[in-house]
Order: structure tokens, then sequence, then C-alpha cells
């Protein structure tokens, strides 16, 4: 660790900016060193966000070719972990299932966590009337439990990837923006804020360069569990049949129909895909809890 | 006290008016006519008369606010209208699955109650100890672990432990019987799904309880408590967990109202006939009358989990209620 810091700190670049950087990469490692449940957790994510991007070179197999010589066929060197009914390389189906999760989680996370970031931070920042309206507005949209909100996007919008994107993301954005609201809400009375209304700058330029990067935290906090909540609810609606839909690779979707009705005599058609389920999820959960006790001094591990 | 429960109460309403409203827009965004996809999907063709009628049929004929009004004072009466499906009325559609989705709601909170507090507060005491680190390994599976695939995983352990040990595979009955009828076939059906889908709860509480417990052993009160000399075992259950266990109330409470999204998927492993099934087909089926009364539903039970949450909140703690 020591001489990784050593290298940075030699390095012209960062001899101009040299405190900020190590203190970065410090804090890093200090990340490292204190969260190893963390660092596994993100060793998680890594893995399956690579697995989901370099799918091409990784998967043995087309994911979406039949062979009917090899269905349902136990896990052996040819085929690692076995294949579904209709003869599909289970391995490949869950490498470029990870691309789905990821796609799906990601754009969910992140556009549901950004526009409820620019919300809440909006409502806290204009205050009266306006937080009041979108109080409420956040209210009615709370109501509706995630997979029930989703289920009914998906009855309007129809299924599919892109579809199965925005169902997750609506129901998201409140959620963020009641949290980022809350930390907004004293952030507004901070003097530099004060300033920048008294220097005449316009209400986005203090929402967007002066709240924004102070509620980062909370924000980053959310979106982490975000992701973890999009994948498990794209893998619920794909297996109910009204998520991604075939060919599309997906785990929910490889445990629809096929996998309960062959579990028995071909239990790695339904184990895999759920385990595949449950490490993404569990090293996205496990990384966003090291980063909240990392981030939020307040919930510090005791 | 008095008044918190008034404003409270009164905070509900504009609550499922927004939900009304929102499931109300929704139900029209619907790309095309709805009758037209009705119309479609019986093989006729696109007779305007046809439409008319059907528009007329459905009152879709009427200005849009009076059509909300309608929409509104029918669900005030539990009127939900005729499924566009089936044709039966809609609450009976629904007063029929009610019984087994509520049976297995119930039976998966108890199970991650009497899991989730006593074990929370066991690894809060036992911080940092071996049976820490198992609880909370077992709390982060829970949450990352479907629920739908804890099923299948579980029938499939059930079917072959059975086939091994009887020889013959079992499978948990999916035909409906009152528990006052037959309690052991009934129990039988439902405490399966209410594991699978009382994981995560239980999970979450878990958690909370254990996050809970650790913050109040921190407390100065406990301090005093022990300074005095009181008995670890009296300190714990009469100071620590009583105090712990207000977040847990409340998250128990929110968490109810997941419960129902979790039945849906959950519902479907079991091959259950519940709310949670009738959900999906209405979905599938896009049947929007019965798609729009469940969704209402669940907007309602879940604001009355909070409000009952929130009320029981403020009767636990005096703070609240005296503020």
């Amino acid at each position: 660790m020591a001489t990784n810091i050593g290298t940075i700190g030699l390095s012209p670049v960062a001899t101009d900016q040299g405190p900020k950087r190590l203190s970065r990469t410090r804090r890093l490692f200090r990340f490292f060193r204190r969260e190893l449940l963390g660092t596994f957790g993100l060793l998680l994510v890594v893995v399956t966000a690579a697995t989901g991007l370099c799918a091409e070179l990784l998967a043995p197999y087309n994911p979406t070719a039949n062979d009917f010589g090899a269905m349902m066929e136990a896990p052996s060197w040819e085929h690692l972990l076995g294949t579904d009914q209709f003869g599909r390389d289970l391995l490949s189906r869950i490498i470029y299932g990870a691309r789905t999760a990821m796609i799906v989680g990601l754009s969910s996370a992140v556009v549901g966590g950004t526009i409820g970031l620019v919300m809440g931070v909006a409502s806290a920042y204009f205050g009266g009337k306006t937080d009041l309206i979108l109080q409420r507005v956040f209210d009615v949209f709370m109501a509706f439990p995630l997979i029930i909100m989703a289920l009914a996007v998906v009855a309007i919008f129809g299924t599919g990837v892109q579809n199965v994107i925005i169902a997750i993301t609506i129901p998201l954005i409140p959620r963020c923006a009641r949290v980022v609201r809350s930390s907004a809400l004293a952030i507004r009375e901070v003097p530099y804020v004060d300033a920048a209304r008294a220097l005449g700058f316009g209400h986005a330029r203090i929402i967007l360069c002066h709240m924004v990067p102070n509620v980062m935290a909370p924000f980053l906090i959310m979106v982490t569990a975000f992701v973890g909540q999009a994948v498990l609810a794209e893998a619920s609606l794909s297996y109910l049949g009204l998520g991604v839909q075939e060919p599309v690779p997906a785990w929910g979707l490889m445990l629809q129909g096929g996998a309960e009705e062959y579990a028995s005599s071909a239990p790695w058609i339904a184990i895999f895909p759920g385990v595949a389920i449950v490490l993404s999820v569990l090293g996205i959960n496990l990384f966003g809890d090291a980063l909240r006790d990392t981030l939020d001094p307040k919930l510090r591990k005791r | 006290m008095g008044r918190y429960v008034i404003k409270r109460v009164l905070l509900v309403i504009p609550t499922l008016l927004g939900a009304a409203a929102l499931v109300f827009v929704l139900m029209r965004l619907v790309p095309g006519d709805v009758c037209v996809v009705r119309l479609g999907s019986s093989g006729g063709t696109f007779d305007p008369k046809a439409i008319a009628l059907c528009h007329a049929e459905l009152g879709m004929d009427r200005p849009v606010l009076v059509q909300f009004l309608d929409f509104v004072w029918g669900f005030l009466r539990l009127d939900f209208g005729t499924s566009m499906w089936s044709g039966a009325p809609v609450t009976s559609e629904i007063w029929a699955r009610l019984p087994i989705s509520l049976e297995i709601a119930i039976l998966a909170t108890v199970i991650a109650i009497a899991i989730a507090i006593p074990l929370g507060a066991i690894s809060a005491i036992k911080q940092n100890t071996w049976i820490d680190i198992v609880v909370r390994v077992f709390a982060v599976g829970g949450i990352a672990t479907p629920s739908f695939w804890l099923g299948i995983v579980s029938l499939l352990i059930v079917l072959d432990v059975t086939s091994a040990l009887f020889g013959a595979p079992w499978m948990p009955p999916i035909e409906y019987v009152p528990i006052w009828q037959d309690p052991l076939r009934n129990l039988s059906m439902a405490v399966l799904p209410a594991v699978t889908v009382g994981y995560r709860y239980a999970a979450v509480s878990m958690r909370m309880t254990r996050s809970a417990m650790l913050e109040v052993m921190q407390e100065d009160y406990i301090r005093t408590a022990r300074a005095k000399g009181l008995m670890n075992k009296l300190i714990i259950n009469r100071h620590a967990l009583k105090n712990a266990l207000l977040p847990v109330v409340t998250l128990i409470g929110i968490e109810f109202a997941f419960l129902i999204g979790g039945l849906v998927v959950t519902e479907q492993v079991f091959n259950l006939n519940g709310v949670g099934r009738l959900f999906v087909q209405a979905v599938q089926n896009q049947d929007y009358t019965l798609t729009q009364a469940l969704v209402m539903l669940t907007v309602m039970v879940f604001v009355i989990c909070n409000l009952i949450v929130d009320l029981l909140y403020a009767w636990l703690d005096p703070r609240i209620r005296f503020s």
C-alpha cells in the first residue's frame, strides 16, 4: 500500500496538487483496510460489472443459441454450469444476464437518484408552497410499494428492457428526494448559500453548484442501495414474465417457467441464476453499508 | 395527543386523493384506446359504432372530471366496477382471493418478528462475537435473496427430502382450505410461502433491532442503571429493549405493506390463487379496471399501515405525544 501512495506522490502530475491527491488515495486505502466486507462487496460489484461489460469475450457459447442435442445437461467441462431445457449454455446466459442486470440496475438507480436529488434539493431550497406541494406529491408516490408501482407502469407501457427501466426509475425518485431534502434543509441555512443569493446568482446555479455537492453523501448512499433494489425488482418483474422478454438473457427470466418445471430433474437450471442474483445484490449491499459507515460518521459502527 | 391524531388522520385524505388521481391518470395513459384493446382482443373489426358504444359503457364519453369523481365515489363505496377480462365484479374477484394472501402476510409477519427481535437484540448485546457475525450474515443474505428464488429452492429441497424419506415427493397443497376446517392442511400450504416472503422482512427488522439496540446501550440511563447495580437481564429487558423497539415498530408497519409486493411474486412460485397472483394476471390480461382497483387497494393498505404506525409511535413515545 505504502509503495503505491509513494509512486503517486512522486509522479510529476501529482506534485502539483500533492496533498489533495494523496489524501484521496489514502482515504481510499483506509476504506479498503477498515471495511473488509465493503471491499469484498465492491469486488463482487466490479466482477459483475466487468462480466456484463465483457460478456462477448467471456461467454463460451452464444447465450441464445438452442442446442437440442444437449438439453438439460448437468454441469460438465463442456458446459460448466450445465444447460437449460433448450440446450442453451447456462454460464453464457448468466454472463449475459449480468449485462442486463447492470444496465437496468445502474440506469434506474442513477436516473431515479439524480432526478430525486434535484427535486429534493429544489424542494428544500424554495421552501414554502413549492416545498409543501412537492412533499405531498412525494407522499403520493411513496404510497405505492416499489414493485406495485413498477407493475402498474409495465401494465401501461408494456414489457421490455426500456420499459422496465422506466418502471423501476419512477418509484425510486421520491425515495431519494425525501432523504436528500432533509439533508438539504440544513444546508439552506448555511451562510454561503445566503452569500450566493446576495451575489445575485440564479436559482439553478445555487442549487446545482452550491447545494447539490453538499448532499452528495446521502445521495451516494441512496443510489448504491437503489442499484441493489433495482436489480432485485428487475429480476422479480422478469420472473413474473412482465419484465425483460426472451430471448434477452436475464437472471429473473431464467428462473421463469422451465426452472420450476424441471427443478427436480435439473436443479442447476433453478439454482445458478439465483446465486448470480444473490451474489451481485449482496455485493452492492455490503459495499453500500461500508460506504454509509464511511461517509456518515453518525452511523459509523461502534 | 388528540390534536396530533386528528391532524395525522386528516393527512391521509390528500395522499389517498392524490394516489387516486395518479392511478386515474396512469390508466388513461395507456397507449391507444382501452376500447380498441378490448375489442381487438376478441378479434373484432374496429367499427366506430362499437367503439362509441364501448366508450359509453365505460363512461368515457363524459368529462374527465366527472369520470374522476365517479372513480373516487366508486372507490369510497368499494365498488370498482367489473373486471374487463372475466366480467365478474372486481370486488368479488378480490374478496375470494383475500383470505389466503392475508393469512400468508400475517403468518410471515409473526415469523419475522419472532425471529428478528430476539436475534437482533442478542446480536447487539454480543457485538462482534461469532453470534453477532452469524446473525449479520443471515440478515445481509435476507436482503439480497429474491423471495421467488428462495421459494423455488425451498420447494426443491422439500421435494428431494420427502422423496428420499417417503419414496414419493410431496408438494404443499395449492387449494385453499380455511384454517378452522383443516388446520394441518391449511398450515402446510401457508408456512413455506410465509417463510419465503418473511425472510427479507425478518432480515430488515433484525438489522434495525440491532442498530437501535446498539444505540440505546450507549445512552446515559443505561449507564445509570448499571451504576446502581441493576441486573443485566433487567437492564436489557426493561430499559434497553423497550426503547430500542420504537424504530423497529415503525419498520415492521412499513414493511408490512412491502409484503404485498413480495406476495405478488411468491404466490406465483407456489401456484397460490391469491391477490398477488390476481394482480399479475390483471396486468398480463391488460385488465385495467382490475389493475387500478388492486393498485388503489395496495395504496390504501400502505397508507393505513403508515397511519397506524405513526399513531402507535405517538402512543409509545411520550416525546411525540406531548410535543
